[in-house]
């Protein structure tokens, strides 16, 4: 019927459902320590407390849109130390180039939200359905009420997770304990429970039924680590010139021809993402090794030695087929890319860590009125004026003084220090962790000329923490008659 | 698919095309990416359905929802005004006095008051309210008609000169040369006194000629010493600030043809207490002077606070 011009197959195929079968070896366990430990972490971390004195939250990490301020143990960021979080995010970055070139997709395989959420609900699954095979046979059976309960049983747990999921994001914004009296009493923001509506969706969607379909589709980060894996990056690799050709352990006995594999599907049947890892390298594989662990199983099983399927780079599976020995995984570790990623990794650690400890917690800022430059009083004196914002970065008030360094004769008042009782410096209160705003109205005698002279900012509580700001005081020039009005 | 053709290399099926000897493997998109295509297009139906899209002649439709962007507009100011319902209620309830002292409230009033300038002030006063020659400079501290809040509020409410208040701030200074009243030689003379009022010009022999002219003809309003009056808006002849500029030929000209600025009475366009959150900008501006011997708290909100 079909000519070879005619396209033969659909464009679009229906997703091949995965049943990984459960397992276990070194790997798994690793797998779940991976697990234990970055849910944990998510779930935990919002409810940690970690005392600040009485003028800023107490929970350990919140980051406070509403404030605009950011917590993180005994480290309390404002907007305009923003770049402490863009250098941990460069480092996150750097991280992965690293783990990617030392242990290739480690992230994926282990540590990547979607990963660890899908293996979870695929713990779901065998939890409520059974292993592999019971999970293909309810798959595959009618609908009815049994099938029904199951499904209708799996699918709660799933959401379950996914609310919780959702609902510990927003733990990290707002105080915790507040917040989850506020969800469940209807007080809380809108923007909250969209948040967990969303991630709830997102979680459900994305972990119960997209699951590898998100690392072969979706993801970009599958793509970009393809290009940055080299001949000496650990993959997890099939040895084929050891393997094949593939065929029982009876027919091995009667052909010298048939290698390690017996094909037994193993290293399939408990890949989370349903690749069979005897075809190569792929964007599906996630390098999670668990069909290492199945296969090891198997060949202890027939007396066979272990590492059929193992962790290998390129380099070493060409020097192994050419005879040599295996080379242990240690080994690969260090080669000059790890080493270079590894120093840039570092350097930016340790400059942020040289940044933070050497920071100011008090700041002036000082922005001058331009329209218009300046204002003559009545009396011939010249006025400029600036809005001043000091900044006091620490958790309890403290006395500052704000004092004029330069400009001959100049003085000030602000609406906190009355006209008549102007002076070159004024002592406040500034707030905790707060912003504090003055209008800095400062007059010069007549025949003042344009300068630049600094305004100070000192704190008089004993350790001398100062900052100032060099300006620009206004004054007319030769035609000094035409801006003048009453 | 009896001609099922397989790649050697990767073992995937072919399209079955060939194009100068490339072949195209077959790796087909997942069901759910078309059917995502599908959920949009009908997504598009009910949103072509629902909002203003398709143009036609005169207008495009409607929509059944009948949304409009000018109709969000309206509906955003509108809660806008209600969000700012209760600041402006407070404002308007207490005096001018008691509003300045208010640390709550007066950042407000400025806020709206600063917003209120932009639209209505700033095409004679300036966008920085420093004014020009003719406009008066609302940052300094010389005011033609006071300086206080309560002082800054009727001006704004009833104008200067404003033909259609009969409340107004009013005040005529005579065209002592175009009505030759004075001489050219004594408009002269009189100038060279008034700029050596306040240092800019020695005190020579035509000043003391012009200091008789003045005796004659200015005291009235602008006082023996040249310090002006404000119950006439006669400025202050002896500091720094000139309204219609300090120079010699300046100070000649306005002898000679006498100026008469005009500013409207507010309260014929803005409400009141918009009126009240202007004062109160004007007022923050640096100049302002406190309201003397004002009993604060008895005044109860009355006097000048409502018009």
């Amino acid at each position: 019927m079909q000519s070879p011009d005619q396209i033969p197959t659909s464009l679009y195929a229906k997703r091949e459902p995965v049943y990984p079968k459960a397992v276990d070896g070194r790997f798994r366990r690793f797998k779940w320590a991976v697990m234990i430990l970055t849910l944990g972490i998510y779930y935990i971390t919002p409810w940690l407390r970690w005392d600040r004195g009485p003028y800023a939250p107490n929970q350990a990490v919140l980051v406070d849109l509403a404030h605009r301020r950011f917590f993180m143990f005994g480290i309390e960021i404002w907007p305009q130390e923003f770049y402490f979080v863009a250098g941990l995010l460069i480092m996150a970055g750097i991280g992965l180039f690293l783990i990617t070139s030392a242990v290739g997709r480690a992230w994926c395989g282990y540590a990547c939200p979607q990963t660890v959420w899908t293996d979870l609900f695929q713990h779901v699954d065998r939890l409520v359905d059974g292993d592999r095979n019971a999970q293909m046979r309810l798959d595959a059976a009618p609908w009815g009420p049994h099938k029904l309960f199951k499904r209708g049983l799996k699918w709660s747990i799933y959401l379950f997770i996914s609310f919780w999921t959702g609902g510990a994001w927003i733990m990290y914004f707002a105080d915790a304990p507040t917040l989850t009296v506020d969800f469940w009493t209807g007080q809380a923001a809108p923007v909250a429970y969209a948040t967990v509506a969303v991630l709830t969706a997102t979680t459900f969607v994305l972990g119960g039924f997209m699951r590898e379909q998100v690392c072969v589709y979706m993801c970009p980060w599958p793509r970009i680590q393809t290009a940055m894996l080299d001949e000496k990056s650990l993959i997890v690799t099939y040895k084929d010139w050891r393997g094949e050709k593939r065929g029982s352990v009876k027919a091995a006995a009667k052909d010298p021809e048939i290698g390690d594999c017996i094909d037994c599907n193993g290293c399939v049947n408990v890949c989370p993402t349903g690749y069979d890892i005897r075809n190569g390298p792929d964007i599906r594989c996630i390098t999670c090794a668990l069909c290492i662990d199945e296969c090891d199983k198997v060949m202890a099983a027939i007396g066979r030695p272990r590492g059929l399927i193992d962790y290998a780079t390129l380099e070493d599976c060409e020097a192994e087929r050419k005879g040599g020995e295996p080379r242990p995984i240690s080994k690969a570790l260090f080669h000059t890319r790890t080493l270079i990623y590894t120093g840039i990794w570092a350097a930016i650690g340790f400059a942020l860590l040289f940044a933070l400890g050497t920071r100011d917690r008090i700041d002036i800022k000082v922005q001058k009125d331009r329209n218009p430059p300046y204002t003559v009083q009545s009396s011939g004196e010249i006025r400029n004026d600036y809005t001043v914002k000091l900044l006091n970065m620490q958790s309890r008030p403290r006395q500052m003084q704000v004092s004029l360094d330069g400009l001959p004769g100049g003085k000030f008042w602000t609406s906190e220090m009355p006209r008549d009782k102007a002076a070159r410096a004024l002592t406040l209160t500034v707030p905790a962790d707060q912003v504090q705003p003055l209008r800095l109205y400062v007059v010069a005698p007549d025949g003042t000329e344009r300068q630049e002279f600094t305004i100070n900012l000192k704190a008089l509580d004993g350790d001398g923490e100062a900052d100032h700001s060099t300006v620009h005081f206004d004054a007319p020039g030769n035609d000094d008659e035409t801006g003048e009005s009453e | 698919m009896a001609n099922k053709k397989i790649d050697e290399p990767t073992g995937i099926e072919t399209v079955g095309h060939e194009w100068d000897g490339i072949e195209e493997l077959n790796n087909p998109l997942p069901r759910w990416w078309v059917l995502t295509t599908y959920l949009t297009i009908i997504f598009s139906i009910g949103y072509v359905m629902v909002y203003p899209a398709i143009p036609l002649l005169n207008k495009g439709t409607e929509g059944l929802w009948g949304w409009s962007s000018r109709g969000q507009l309206a509906e955003e100011m509108a809660e806008g005004t209600a969000k700012r319902k209760a600041a402006t209620d407070a404002i308007a309830a207490v005096s001018l006095e008691a509003l300045v002292k208010d640390d709550k409230l007066m950042p407000l009033a400025v806020a709206g008051g600063s917003a209120a300038f932009k639209q209505n002030c700033v095409q004679c006063h300036g966008s920085g309210a420093a004014g020009g020659i003719g406009y008066p400079n609302l940052k300094d501290d010389d005011w033609l008609w006071g300086g206080t809040i309560a002082d800054i509020h009727t001006t704004l409410e009833h104008g200067i000169r404003a033909a259609d208040d009969p409340a107004t701030r009013t005040s005529l200074m005579p065209s002592f040369g175009k009505d030759g009243v004075l001489t050219p030689a004594q408009v002269s003379d009189t100038a060279a006194y008034v700029l050596s009022l306040s240092g800019k010009h020695p005190n020579d022999a035509a000043a003391q000629r012009g200091a008789t002219n003045f005796a004659a003809n200015c005291v009235a309003c602008h006082g023996t010493d040249g310090k002006g009056l404000r119950a006439f808006g006669a400025p202050n002849l002896t500091d720094a600030v000139w309204l219609y500029g300090g120079k010699p030929e300046q100070v000649t000209a306005s002898i000679n043809k006498a100026h008469a600025g005009v500013m409207p009475a507010w309260s014929k366009k803005l409400d009141a207490v918009t009126i009240k959150m202007l004062a109160a900008y004007v007022y923050s501006l640096g100049g302002g002077e406190e309201t003397v011997s004002a009993p604060a708290a008895p005044a109860s909100g009355t006097g000048n606070a409502k018009p």
